[in-house]
């Protein structure tokens, strides 16, 4: 696979404050990834190095082959950083166009993208009369300018309303779909668990996973269970070495699997041991439970 | 060159606040030196012009008018402090160095505006001096009128020099007014200095030193003219005589502290995490 980004044993340090530990990982083409980490866990700061406007300490990374500088591959990268950034006396349009020029792109692009994010009506409009909502969007529109070969968005959908947050995950919906390669921080793991194939958890700056999502912890899921003989169900359970842990909490008795187990099967062998069901429910973690976990272990 | 210029030309000239800024501190020295070339009656007792007083002779004209033109340098110089601290307040900084912009390619295009508006200043007071003097000279031959346009280049210099000072300062202190602040204490300073040195030594070292200061560097490029005008009407006066001709070493330091204060506006830029 054809990399996009590549860093090595990168680290920045602030004072005695170490925001990112010895990272490394490496961003391949046509995947969507997500950073995660809680708030200071050093997602917008790595961003920021590979991004040019924070200095690393030690370590390195290369943008695609690492033949061309920095500030000459950030012009097939698209980025948002926390906020939208914009000259608040210019106009949608003008705004764009500035970037075009930092980029070298043709000014047909502004129409079009204005149009993809649902601002065509609004492009006369100076920027410092938009919501937060619209901002985001023209952030977004700014990014795409150059049919970026990756799309870097940090906390994209911050600080939205509801239909903020969902207008802007379809426009990035509609974007991965198209094969561009998306780079998404956020700590927000609903988000990141809707959109992203593949994941970096960091924590303290240091990185504790990456890789794909669903193969994030070796689990085998687990079952949520209510029946008409709840002690003789838990004592069955303990016994049974295909699950390593039983917990209850509130009549629901939650166990988790070891080895792989259809519910059917489940639900045969416990009727066959004289035990009625009346709640059967079989899950993976979510990532948020995978998460904490992560989080929590280490 | 021309895309960084374009550039910041969007930015600047979009800005209602900086495009009057820049519009008076065009305008407002060429209608000053236009009206003060013209007769102004003082309610019929007597009229002044000050054309018959021969100030606007050449090559006098040359030193006068640049010399008062370059006072209204202080607006461009909010200007250019506005257009790095606004960059800073909108984090538009961030933002263009995300699009693609390298951090020397930043600089630059403020270098390269500073050298603009420099360039149509100095252009705008060659073309106005020499309407001006066509009009009233006493000499009109052309190797007089050519005689000292080296003022013209000191004030081209000047305008670079002060502004690339206005620059440093407002990647410095990150914010306008903060920044225009910092000049005027920096302005204190260079007198302090000044004191201090004479106090230990005598004035003429004292003054000599302080010709290498950023500030009265730039400043010294063009001297008071009215000794000069004095010492036209009193030839030979010998109180009134005076170095007040443009310096090819003062020319040099001017353009050093220039090197320097871009340089260092470039180092800052470039240590700093955004």
């Amino acid at each position: 696979m054809e990399p996009i980004l590549t860093i090595n044993n990168l680290t920045k340090k602030f004072g005695y404050l170490t925001a990112v530990k010895d990272l490394s990982f490496t961003i391949n083409k046509g995947n969507v990834y997500g950073i995660l980490g809680p708030n200071g866990s050093g997602k917008s700061t790595t961003l920021g190095v590979v991004l040019n406007v924070v200095n690393k300490t030690h370590g390195d990374f290369k943008w695609f082959d690492g033949q061309t500088t920095t500030h000459d591959a950030l012009k097939k990268v698209g980025a948002i950083i926390e906020r939208p950034n914009f000259y608040p006396y210019m106009t949608a349009t003008q705004n764009l166009k500035l970037v075009c020029r930092i980029k070298g792109v043709d000014y047909s692009k502004v129409e079009e993208k204005l149009d993809l994010v649902g601002l065509l009506e609004r492009k006369d409009s100076k920027f410092k009369t938009f919501s937060l909502g619209m901002k985001q969007r023209l952030a977004i529109a700014s990014a795409l300018l150059n049919d970026p070969e990756i799309l870097i968005l940090d906390e994209p959908t911050n600080g939205l309303d509801p239909q903020g947050i969902h207008q802007i995950r379809e426009i990035i919906k509609q974007i991965a779909a198209k094969g561009t390669t998306i780079l998404l921080a956020s700590h927000l793991l609903d988000e990141v668990e809707k959109v992203c194939s593949h994941v970096v958890v960091l924590r303290k700056g240091a990185k504790l996973y990456s890789g794909r999502v669903d193969e994030m912890i070796s689990s085998h899921g687990f079952f949520e269970l209510k029946s008409n003989k709840q002690d003789d169900l838990i004592k069955l359970l303990e016994n049974n070495p295909s699950f390593k842990s039983i917990k209850e909490k509130n009549g629901l008795i939650t166990a988790f699997l070891n080895e792989p187990m259809k519910s059917e099967d489940f639900n045969k062998y416990l009727f066959e041991k004289g035990i009625i069901l009346t709640h059967l429910v079989q899950r993976k973690e979510s990532l948020e439970e995978q998460f904490l976990q992560l989080t929590d272990n280490k | 060159m021309l895309r960084l210029l374009n550039l910041e030309l969007q930015k600047l000239l979009l800005n209602r606040t900086s495009k009057i800024l820049i519009f008076i501190s065009f305008i407002l020295p060429l209608f000053i030196i236009l009206i003060s070339s013209f007769k102004i009656p003082f309610f019929g007792y007597f009229t002044i012009e000050l054309g018959e007083w021969g100030v606007f002779n050449f090559p006098m004209i040359w030193h006068l008018v640049t010399y008062f033109a370059a006072h209204f340098k202080l607006f461009f110089a909010i200007v250019v402090v506005s257009m790095i601290g606004n960059e800073y307040s909108n984090k538009t900084i961030k933002q263009n160095l995300i699009d693609g912009l390298s951090k020397k390619e930043f600089i630059l295009s403020k270098f390269y505006t500073i050298v603009f508006f420099s360039l149509i200043s100095t252009v705008i007071i060659f073309i106005l001096s020499l309407c001006i003097g066509l009009y009233y000279s006493s000499y009109n031959e052309f190797g007089i009128i050519i005689r000292e346009t080296e003022f013209l280049l000191a004030y081209f210099i000047k305008l670079i020099g002060f502004f690339s000072l206005c620059l440093l300062l407002g990647m410095l202190v990150k914010r306008s007014a903060f920044a225009l602040a910092f000049l005027f204490v920096l302005f204190i300073i260079e007198w302090i200095l000044y004191g201090i040195i004479w106090k230990f030594s005598t004035e003429e070292i004292a003054t000599r030193i302080q010709n290498f200061f950023p500030l009265k560097s730039i400043y010294k490029l063009i001297d008071w003219p009215f000794l000069r005008i004095a010492s036209t009407k009193a030839p030979n006066n010998k109180e009134l005589i005076h170095d007040y001709a443009v310096h090819g070493y003062e020319i040099v330091i001017v353009l050093c502290w220039t090197a320097l204060f871009i340089f260092l506006s470039y180092r800052l830029l470039k240590k700093r995490d955004l």
